[in-house]
Formats: C-alpha cells, sequence, structure tokens
C-alpha cells in the first residue's frame, strides 16, 4: 500500500494501461468474428456457426491455432529485422489507443482522481499522426527481410500506398482543427456540444461533410483494408508483405491491422462524429438508461435463444453469456456507475457504427487496381482535401470579419 | 534541483555531432553518407531547441522547423543523385566513383 | 535523481547507441534503422524540453517521411553488405583522434559558457500552455518570407528528384 501511496500516477497508469490491452485485444478478437459473420451475410452465407453457439468461440479457436502453428523460419539474412517488423507494427498500432480518451467523466482508482485516458497531453491529435506515420516501417521492413520477390513487391506497394494516403488523411483533419482551434481531444469534443434549431447536434460532421468523407477513404487506404488492399489480397501478390510470416506472428500484423482500424475509427468519430455527446438533447434524462437497458434487452434476447432454438453445450454458452449481459445491465444502472458509462457508451457507439461501414464496404466493393489506387489519392482525393482547407478557411476568415 | 541542466543536452549534441563526423568519414556508403549528415543535423536540432528553451523563446524552435524542412528538401534531391549514381556506375561505394568521365 | 534526469540519461543513452550502431552496422538498412532509433529518442528529449509541436513535426517528417525514403532508396537499390576497404589510412588515425578532440573542444567551450546560468526545468512542461499557437504566430508573421521561401524550395526539391531520378525508357 505503501508503494501506491508514494508512487500513485505510475500505479493509476498501470492500471490504465492493462485494462486498455484487455479490452482492445478482446475487442480485436471478436472485431474478427464480426467481420466474418457480416461478411458472410452479404455473400448469402452464414459465417463462422460451429465453434461455439453463433460462432462466438472462433477467435478463441484462432488464437490456439495461430498459438500452436509452427513459426516456419525462411533462410533469409536478416533475422532481427524479419522478427522486428511485425513487433514494431503491433506495437505502434496499440500505443495510438493511448492518446484516445474514451469519456469526459472523473473517475478514481485507488483514490487518485483521474481522466478515462492513458496519457493526457494537449496535443493529442498530432501525437496520433506521428505514431501512424512511423507505422509504415513495419510494413516495409517486413517486405525486405522476406527475403522474396513477391513481399518485397507488395510492402513496397503497400508502404508507398500508406504514406501517399497519409497526406490527405491529415489535410482533411486540418479543417476540423480550424473550426475547433485547438489540437487537444476534449476541446475537439467540447466543441461539438449544442444544437442547431435545437434539435440537429452540432457535429462536425455537417458543416465538414467534404473533410469527412476525403478522411474515411484516406483511413481505409491508409489501414490497407478493401477496397484497397490490393498488396495484401491473396489473388493478386500471394497475401503480399505477410506471406513468409506464419503463426504468431502473422496474427501480430492481423491484430495490427484491426487495431488500426479500431484507432481510425475512433479519431473519426471524436472529430466528426461528436466524441462521447450523444445525439439528444440534456434534457431528455432518460437517456441516461439506454446503455442499461441495451444491455438488459441483449442478455433476455439471448436467454431467450438459448431456450428455444439450442441445445446441449452451445446452450450453456449461451446462458453464460446472457448472465454476463444482465450483470452488466445490472451494473449500468447503480448511480455512481452511470455518469461514467454514458460517454463510453456513445463513443463506442459510433465506432462501432464506422467499423460497420468498414466492413461493409469489404464485403461489397471490387478492389482498385495499384495505379488507379495511386492517381486516386494523389489526383482526386488531395485536391479535394486541399479545396476544403481552402474554403473552410475562407469562410471562418469571412464571417469573423 | 527540480530539472535537467542545459548542460547535459549540449554535451549530448556534441557528442551526437562528433559520432556524426566519425561516420561520415569512415562509412564507404553513399546512403550510410547521408544518414550520418541527417545525424549532424539532428544533433545540431537539439542545441537549438535546448537553446530555445533556456531563453525562453520561440525562435530556436521555429529554426528547427526550417531545418526539418531544408534536410528534407535535401534528402530527396541527394536520394535522387545516389540512384543515379547507382545506375550508372553499378556501385554504391564512394572510394570507386572517382573519375569525372569514364 | 528526479524523472526527467532518468529520463534524460536513457533517451541520451538510446541515442548515443543508436548512432554508435549506424557507425559499426554493416548494412545500410541496419544503419537506417539506427538513425530511426536515434530519432525516436530525440523527439522523447524533445518534449522533456517542451517543444511537442517539434517533437511531433520530427516524427512526422523527419522519422516518417524522410527516413522512410531512406529505407526505399534502400531497398530499391538493394545496398547490400559494405565492404570495408583500408584505403585511407589517415582517416583512420587522424579522423578519429581529431573527431574526438572535436567532441572535447565543444564540449569545454560549452561548460565554460554555461556555467553558472539557469539551469532548465525539465520537468514542469509545458512551461507555456499553448506553445503551438505561440508558435505558429512567430512562423506565420515573423518567419513569412523564410516560410514561402522553403514552400518554393519543397516545390524545386521535389521537381529536381523527379526529374532526376527518371528512367529514360
Amino acid at each position: 500500500m505503501g508503494f501506491i501511496t508514494q508512487h500513485p500516477i505510475l500505479v493509476v497508469s498501470i492500471v490504465k494501461v492493462a485494462v486498455l490491452l484487455f479490452a482492445v485485444l478482446t475487442v480485436n478478437a471478436y472485431l474478427t468474428w464480426f467481420e466474418r459473420k457480416l461478411v458472410g451475410h452479404i455473400q448469402s452465407r452464414i459465417g463462422p456457426y460451429f465453434v461455439g453457439a453463433h460462432g462466438l468461440l472462433q477467435p478463441a479457436a484462432d488464437g490456439l491455432k495461430f498459438l500452436f502453428k509452427e513459426d516456419l523460419t525462411i533462410p533469409t539474412s536478416d533475422r532481427f529485422v524479419f522478427c522486428l517488423a511485425p513487433l514494431l507494427s503491433l506495437t505502434l498500432a496499440l500505443t495510438t489507443l493511448a492518446l484516445i480518451p474514451f469519456g469526459p467523466a472523473t473517475i478514481y482508482i485507488f483514490g487518485q482522481p483521474t481522466q478515462l485516458v492513458v496519457a493526457d497531453t494537449t496535443l493529442g491529435l498530432l501525437m496520433v499522426f506521428a505514431i501512424t506515420s512511423i507505422g509504415v516501417y513495419g510494413v516495409a521492413l517486413a517486405g525486405w527481410s522476406s527475403n522474396s520477390k513477391f513481399s518485397l513487391l507488395g510492402s513496397l506497394r503497400s508502404s508507398a500506398q500508406m504514406i501517399s494516403y497519409e497526406v490527405s488523411l491529415t489535410l482533411s483533419i486540418v479543417g476540423v482543427v480550424l473550426l475547433a482551434g485547438s489540437l487537444d481531444f476534449r476541446t475537439l469534443v467540447e466543441g461539438q456540444a449544442g444544437y442547431w434549431w435545437h434539435v440537429l447536434p452540432r457535429w462536425r460532421v455537417f458543416p465538414q461533410i467534404v473533410g469527412f468523407m476525403c478522411y474515411f477513404i484516406s483511413a481505409i487506404a491508409e489501414t490497407n483494408r478493401a477496397p484497397f488492399d490490393l498488396p495484401e489480397a491473396e489473388s493478386e501478390l500471394v497475401a503480399g508483405f505477410h506471406t513468409e510470416y506464419s503463426s504468431f506472428k502473422f496474427a501480430m500484423f492481423f491484430v495490427a491491422e484491426y487495431t488500426n482500424m479500431i484507432t481510425v475509427s475512433c479519431l473519426a468519430s471524436i472529430l466528426f462524429l461528436g466524441g462521447w455527446l450523444s445525439p439528444f438533447p440534456d434534457r431528455w434524462t432518460w437517456q441516461l438508461y439506454i446503455p442499461a437497458v441495451g444491455l438488459l434487452v441483449t442478455g433476455v434476447a439471448l436467454l431467450a435463444d438459448a431456450a428455444f432454438k439450442w441445445n446441449g453445450i452451445a446452450r450453456v454458452q449461451l446462458v453464460v453469456i446472457s448472465c454476463l449481459a444482465l450483470g452488466l445491465g445490472v451494473l449500468a444502472l447503480n448511480p455512481m456507475v452511470m455518469p461514467i458509462i454514458q460517454g463510453v457508451f456513445w463513443l463506442l457507439l459510433k465506432v462501432f457504427l464506422l467499423i460497420f461501414f468498414y466492413v461493409w464496404a469489404r464485403g461489397t466493393l471490387p478492389r482498385f487496381r495499384y495505379d488507379q489506387l495511386m492517381s486516386f489519392g494523389w489526383k482526386l482525393l488531395l485536391p479535394v482535401a486541399l479545396l476544403n482547407l481552402v474554403v473552410t478557411a475562407f469562410l471562418i476568415v469571412w464571417m469573423n470579419r | 534541483m527540480n530539472g535537467v541542466p542545459i548542460f547535459y543536452f549540449l554535451i549530448l549534441s556534441a557528442v551526437l555531432f562528433g559520432l556524426g563526423v566519425v561516420a561520415f568519414l569512415f562509412k564507404r556508403n553513399i546512403i550510410a553518407i547521408f544518414m550520418s549528415i541527417e545525424l549532424m543535423l539532428n544533433a545540431v536540432n537539439l542545441a537549438f531547441v535546448a537553446f530555445s528553451r533556456a531563453l525562453g523563446k520561440l525562435d530556436g524552435q521555429v529554426f528547427v522547423f526550417f531545418v526539418i524542412v531544408v534536410a528534407a528538401a535535401e534528402a530527396a534531391v541527394g536520394l535522387a543523385i545516389a540512384i543515379n549514381i547507382a545506375h550508372n556506375r553499378r556501385t554504391l561505394n564512394v572510394e570507386q566513383v572517382d573519375l569525372l568521365k569514364f | 535523481m528526479n524523472v526527467p534526469v532518468i529520463m534524460f540519461f536513457a533517451c541520451a543513452l538510446l541515442a548515443v547507441f543508436g548512432a554508435v550502431l549506424l557507425i559499426l552496422a554493416k548494412e545500410p538498412i541496419h544503419s537506417a534503422l539506427a538513425l530511426i532509433l536515434v530519432m525516436a529518442a530525440l523527439a522523447v528529449l524533445y518534449l522533456l524540453l517542451g517543444a511537442e509541436f517539434i517533437a511531433a513535426v520530427q516524427l512526422i517528417v523527419y522519422a516518417g517521411a524522410i527516413m522512410v525514403l531512406f529505407v526505399f532508396v534502400i531497398m530499391l537499390l538493394n545496398a547490400g553488405v559494405e565492404d570495408r576497404t583500408n584505403q585511407s589510412l589517415m582517416a583512420k588515425y587522424l579522423g578519429l583522434p581529431l573527431s574526438g578532440f572535436l567532441v572535447l573542444d565543444l564540449a569545454w567551450w560549452i561548460a565554460r559558457s554555461t556555467s553558472g546560468k539557469a539551469e532548465l526545468t525539465a520537468s514542469a512542461v509545458p512551461a507555456q500552455a499553448s506553445s503551438t499557437i505561440e508558435l505558429s504566430n512567430l512562423l506565420f508573421k515573423q518567419f513569412l518570407f523564410p516560410f514561402e521561401a522553403t514552400s518554393i524550395l519543397i516545390l524545386i526539391a521535389m521537381v529536381g528528384a523527379v526529374v532526376l531520378a527518371r528512367r529514360d525508357p
């Protein structure tokens, strides 16, 4: 106990990092499940179905598979860089999440008041971009050290794509920063409070719709997802820069890609969609019960599912999960927990919506060819982002005249 | 005493600059020589930021901004020249690029 | 031994280690990685000095774009192991001591000129609460002409690099 009182900031930070890591890795695992289910339903089939009820234990099975698979070592001269590349990718992807605030509330860990963010800085937005720009190295070094032509080509294309779309990503954000006047995440979200004509929330997606679309398209390209996933598409370059990686190193690349998706969606919801603010006016106090009601309804639905449709071990699993959901729902009704959960709930809902769009785009759109991709990024997206910036700056100066 | 004296930062800057000079003299690969130039520029940037903090003015940081931009321009052109040398002379060793004309 | 001093020594050791690795590495790609390590350590040192914007610019531009360019060129030119030649004895027996003398000379004059001056407080970061705003004020009002001149410089460098590196079919 003495250690805790002597080094409060250190202990609180360690607790926050542990909680965030656990949450992010679990969300990643179930994001893979969600993607396979959704893409399956888009393609008129069911996704994972047999491993656990509704396929919910599929991520666990995948994780075990990755751990037990044989770790191939290829005859490459550069074993250090070969092992460093996935490590770099994963570490940088997870580090960016430390900067994102999940809610406005002040929580108490071991008696210390602290915010819902691991690293509280005033230049949060710029730091996120700084860490994302170094993420290119994971891809570039992976292809180089694989000692294979497909990998080198795939990694060169992929890293060139990432640095091209980084420019339009950053430029499409500048309009938002101009409107808000700060780079701090908290100020960026608080600037979106209030309503136009009492009904439309003042989210920045409405004045900056062009910026939002540029940002989202650049984000899809930056994270190497379909329809921009030529460098890692299986029919094109035999999985590109991560061809020669097997078992856990491949899992690290996989997790890094999904974490990048989550980070970029968190950024989009904070910058454009109002972050942790709810779309309903503050006078409607019934909205405080929405998270609890949602969890309770999910629990009851799963119980009904277990009772009528499943037998055997699937029934047991569903009962366990529904008890978990009901327990969380009851916890969310606790008046001490309720104000904290509000912000987190709305932010996670918006992130989920954006990830739904991501997976929807993957299931629906055909792939870009590489030269189409590059010309789209440099010749269309960058001029549109620049135009958005110029028009926004003009309008701000003209309206403050 | 609640901080780091400026002396430490400047000594680090001097040491990094010296290591950059050593790398410049001893490396034989063109690209490695470029990288040693970037190391020297970084050392100088550190000295600028340290002085800017000590004197309380932000002019040092503005200068660092310009140094970074100029280093970017120089790296782009220098690496283009290095690519040309690599294609024409088929080597990246500076000791073998010692004739003005073949 | 408070936290800023420990952080300073950790980052300083990382930076010097990276620089020594740059000299001793046999392959250019390892030298590039060592230089990226130096730049990351220097970015943390800039954060210690309260220059948050410069730290972010260093990571985005220097470590995230310029070094990516270096890594690309090394990968494309397939720069392999570099051969060590002993062609220049003068560099070995005169260069190393003279560089050491340069560092000692700089250190001596730094020590002489900073003795007795005020110390930095690197723990209370940021000292200027909005250093980015003040920096941009300086950049766009007092240093506007150099700013525009460097933008033209970058344009010239871009055109030059594209022209120089183009392979005539």
